[in-house]
């Protein structure tokens, strides 16, 4: 099977104004369509440049980032990004936000059927009956499942999650896995998961990737194998303890480069 | 709907009759102090003028409004998308605004004599615009940049972004400094007017009122002038409910 993100190679450097400041050296990810890759390393590592690039919004200065298997150079609509800010724009109804990307991307869908891909995401979301209230009313769990649906609604290839959880209570978070579960059994997409809870990572990840400490290089894969769509308990099982364990692990030695 | 027009007017009420009160009770001659019950005499008398000095503040504070928030949003766009012209501009705009416009106006009154309604359009922009820019800038300048990154990893232009999102966020900081400039170019359309020879405005009529020792008219250019500030400011409030409503909370 063809990988549909690959990332080879890439190191960037950011000028600063104490001298250049590495973050990404020597990175590595490959996601197979469908796939699911949970990223995790220690704060400040550069984990948000790698979401930047795989956006096409930055371009490394070495190495390369294929998508589709065409080279990124240049932002592409066939990607759909969320951030732990969930950046709703207050003027609009929840509808309108999730509706956002269709007036934008080339040959989106428009009128009727846009407002009705919007609704079905809604609804698959679990926010119907919310469509014509303002971000303001709703909770932050349900602005991150609207700002979700947003990222999905023009089928994006590639979903870029950036830490879209962090800032939810712990309850909250864990209903939001199941949705993000839900939602791909319906809705099937490529992720990639910026985050900083391992259990998230294991829990959401097909693949979970820890980056070292800054500057930023793959420093260890791990396969999660799993049989259908896991419940919470899988989380308490020795089997996963196992694994939060190992990641646990790697995450201290990833810390020991960055001290 | 009606508490919110009724109670308004009871406090205008309260306030008159205090005022009737104080100079009653002080037996202030009018030179001193007029009276509200002095101020319908004077009404009644010059109410013509008043409706053509009034609509011709009315239309010179309005014209330099509208200049103010054409260039103070321009001014104020520039400073805001690039940081080396905010770095430029600021101290200049800084220092233009901290120069007292009363020292400006006979200036200006030279420069261009005899062109009043120039002259007033000109003090009312110069005085107001400066809010405009600033809150326009600041408005664009602390936008977050995940918006821009939603908008842009979909390949949205530059001026996508504006229309879509720098644009109506930075609304409600824009209909705030508004609500300060309307009240601004009222007061720089009447420096002009009380200072010009021959001038035109309440600000002229005002002046005549002093020159005539009428001081019951002086008060009623002020009262006027008062009510024209209510209007715009209230109309610049439907305004700001129509296009950055969505910023006012619920209360909860």
């Amino acid at each position: 099977m063809k990988p549909l993100i690959d990332i080879k190679g890439v190191r960037h450097t950011y000028p600063t104004a104490g001298g250049p400041l590495p973050v990404l050296d020597g990175l590595d990810v490959t996601v197979q369509e469908g796939g699911f890759c949970a990223v995790v390393g220690p704060s400040g590592c550069g984990k948000s440049t790698l979401t930047r690039l795989v956006a096409g919004l930055m371009k490394p200065d070495e190495g390369e980032v294929w998508l589709h298997g065409e080279l990124v150079k240049s932002p592409r609509s066939t990607v759909g990004m969320a951030f732990q800010n969930p950046v709703l724009l207050e003027w609009r109804s929840i509808l309108k936000n999730v509706m956002l990307p269709l007036e934008i991307v080339p040959g989106g869908l428009k009128g009727r059927a846009a407002e009705e891909r919007a609704r079905y995401l809604l609804a698959l979301v679990g926010l119907e009956g919310f469509e014509d209230k303002r971000p303001s009313e709703l909770s932050g769990g349900m602005r991150q499942r609207a700002s979700l649906c947003r990222a999905l609604v023009h089928q994006p290839d590639v979903l870029i999650l950036d830490e879209p959880f962090g800032a939810l209570d712990a309850f909250t978070r864990e209903d939001l896995w199941l949705t993000m579960h839900d939602v791909k059994a319906k809705e099937p997409f490529t992720a990639i998961l910026i985050t900083h809870d391992l259990r998230e990572a294991i829990f959401l990840g097909d693949q979970v990737v820890v980056l070292s400490g800054r500057p930023a290089r793959t420093q260890y894969v791990m396969d999660v194998h799993r049989a259908g769509t896991p419940t919470l308990e899988d989380l308490y099982t020795p089997e996963a303890a196992e694994r939060l364990n190992i990641l646990r692990r790697q995450i201290e030695i990833a810390q020991g480069r960055a001290a | 709907m009606m508490r919110k027009i009724l109670v308004p007017l009871f406090a205008m009420a309260i306030f008159l009759l205090l005022w009737e009160g104080l100079v009653w009770v002080n037996d202030w001659p009018n030179y001193k102090m007029a009276s509200p019950s002095d101020l319908w005499p004077a009404y009644q008398r010059y109410w013509e003028l008043f409706l053509v000095m009034g609509w011709q503040t009315l239309w010179r504070t309005v014209v330099g409004l509208l200049l103010a928030i054409v260039v103070g949003t321009g001014v104020g766009m520039i400073m805001g998308f690039s940081r080396t012209m905010r770095d430029a501009l600021y101290p200049l705009l800084v220092g233009f605004n901290a120069i007292p416009k009363a020292t400006v106006v006979p200036i200006v009154a030279l420069m261009f004599v005899g062109a009043h309604d120039f002259n007033t359009v000109l003090i009312a922009f110069m005085i107001s615009f400066f809010p405009i820019a600033v809150s326009v800038s600041i408005g664009l300048s602390t936008l977050e940049p995940e918006y821009r990154d939603i908008l842009r990893s979909l390949g949205a232009s530059q001026t996508t972004i504006f229309w879509k999102i720098a644009l109506p966020k930075t609304l409600p900081e824009f209909f705030g400094a508004l609500k300060v400039a309307v009240t601004l170019a009222f007061i720089g359309t009447n420096l002009m007017e009380i200072v010009s020879p021959h001038g035109r405005g309440l600000g002229a009529l005002f002046d005549s009122g002093k020159t005539n020792s009428d001081y019951p008219l002086m008060f009623a250019v002020l009262i006027a002038l008062a009510l024209l500030g209510i209007v715009l400011y209230y109309i610049v409030v439907a305004l700001e409910k129509i296009f950055a409503g969505w910023a006012e909370r619920q209360p909860s």
